[in-house]
């Protein structure tokens, strides 16, 4: 069992290489899936038939095709075409396609979820689409999309194992080293379980602080500082009395 | 040149029609409103009342026909005998001259009360945000929210976003103010507030105003002209002393005693 541990500690400064690999391809992808996010989804909602359909296009090609035949045909066909990609590059593209493609239903989704009686408002004080978009509808989308947005973020995070196939050594690949030091259970069962579970936890942390930030700012719940103050939660006055 | 006499009315309508699907909601509407003017629309639910404040917002699609504000086309016009579409464009810069009020007062919950007001007269009319800031707090203090400047919409009362509310239409300066059923969310004990304050705006300026409402007194109170609405059409249309103590047709009849 300590052997385990000492090959843990010996092993340790790779890992950690492999961690930052796994956040840079996860902070990355989702960067960029953001951007694919909100530009399809506002694409998928013009009335435009060009426009919507393009979009339509990619989204379902970029849902409907699996992420390891992306990654591969970004690794290893893009360059017969004459475009040679650096390894890193071609993991965050495809996750960023892959995850933005299906953000972009839920983008598109919240937004359309906005009362109409904002949209209408808006209309009735002559703003323009652009600047209705930005101003008031999509600051109220943005409270309704973090929740799933929390969820593909953590599936982001998990998927990018995938980066093992065009030889990327990010977290999984060196928990897979470790595992020919130690043992599967050690390896997979403690240690990779572990970290990426840490990671999944404090990316929830940070995204729920959004959502907290943003209701907020919506008028609805409490506002943060409210909500770490660990003062319990104001009730109506007569409960909890001791008999 | 427009002059004192200028007798362009405010809004016309011209054989306006409107259908959702096969249901047709207003059948070759004609009538205009006069500048200054104070019109209610009475009638049934159902009767296009509605509907009629929501095209000249352009917040619904002419199904055919023309609506002219101050003798501009608003969504269509002719053009050698044929009826064509405006462009968005043109569409937003007459709306400018126009500003409504809600039933649900949809004010905007992601800003404060004040910068809901200023919001649209700084970034659509190029307003500095100090000037827009100073005439909102006028507005708010006309409407009795002074003190409310940056609270957010969802900590007042129901009465107090639909004053809110009207600020902030006043705040574009409108030629004309749409006011749809705007008390009809609200509690009876607070309808007198707001009533109250569009009251005092009818009295002291010269907007004209397009109402539809159930609040028969206040129609009574406010508006020189009243058109009774039934099936799309107008049925009846008179002053309001004519139309609530001696209506002549008898759909309205039927109408005011039904409601009262």
């Amino acid at each position: 069992m300590t052997e385990n541990f000492d090959e843990l500690a010996a092993a340790w400064p790779r890992i950690l290489d492999g961690i930052w690999i796994t956040l840079g391809l996860t902070g990355g992808g989702a960067a960029l899936a953001m951007i694919v996010a909100v530009t399809l989804g506002l694409m998928a909602r013009q009335p435009n038939v060009l426009v919507r359909g393009t979009a339509r296009t990619i989204i379902e090609f970029f849902r409907g095709t699996s992420l390891v035949v992306q990654i591969m045909w970004l690794f290893y066909v893009l360059p017969l075409l004459g475009v040679d990609l650096d390894a890193m590059v071609v993991g965050i593209l495809a996750l960023g396609l892959n995850y933005g493609a299906y953000s972009a239903e839920v983008v598109r989704g919240s937004i359309n979820s906005v009362q109409s009686g904002q949209w209408e408002a808006s209309t009735a004080l002559s703003m323009s689409s652009f600047h209705r978009m930005r101003r008031i509808i999509f600051p109220q989308a943005w409270a309704l999309m973090i929740p799933s947005l929390t969820n593909l973020l953590i599936h982001l995070l998990k998927g990018s194992a995938i980066v093992s196939f065009i030889a990327i050594q990010d977290l999984t690949f060196h928990v897979d080293q470790l595992r020919l030091d130690t043992s599967t259970w050690f390896a997979y069962g403690l240690v990779g379980l572990g970290i990426y579970f840490i990671i999944a936890y404090i990316l929830t942390l940070v995204m729920n602080t959004l959502e907290v930030r943003a209701k907020h700012r919506l008028g609805r719940g409490e506002s943060l500082r409210e909500m770490l103050s660990l003062k319990p939660p104001r009730t109506t006055a007569g409960t909890g009395e001791p008999a | 040149m427009p002059s004192a006499t200028d007798n362009t009315p405010a809004i016309r309508f011209e054989n306006v029609e409107k259908r959702f699907g096969d249901n047709v909601v207003l059948k070759d509407l004609n009538f205009s409103v006069a500048k200054g003017d104070r019109v209610t629309l009475i009638g049934p639910s159902g009767s296009g009342k509605t509907t009629i404040l929501r095209l000249v917002m352009t917040l619904e699609e002419l199904s055919d026909g023309y609506i002219f504000v101050d003798g501009d086309p608003l969504t269509y016009e002719k053009r050698d005998g044929k009826r064509v579409a405006l462009k968005e464009k043109h569409r937003n810069e007459i709306r400018k001259r126009i500003g409504m009020v809600f039933q649900q007062f949809n004010l905007f919950p992601n800003m404060t009360v004040i910068e809901n007001i200023i919001e649209a007269p700084v970034h659509v009319l190029g307003m500095s945000k100090a000037d827009a800031k100073e005439k909102a707090r006028g507005l708010l203090k006309q409407v009795g929210l002074a003190d409310k400047a940056d609270q957010h919409p969802l900590e007042l009362s129901g009465g107090q976003q639909q004053r809110v509310a009207i600020a902030r239409a006043l705040a574009m300066d409108p030629d004309i103010l749409l006011l749809d059923e705007v008390t009809s969310a609200l509690d009876p004990e607070i309808v007198g507030e707001v009533l109250g304050v569009l009251r005092k705006i009818a009295e002291t300026t010269d907007i004209t105003m397009l109402i539809v409402t159930h609040e028969m007194q206040f129609a009574k109170d406010v508006s020189n002209r009243v058109l009774m609405f039934d099936g799309g059409r107008i049925v009846e249309e008179d002053t309001p002393e004519v139309i609530f103590s001696n209506p002549k047709h008898e759909r309205t009849k039927k109408f005011l005693h039904a409601i009262v």
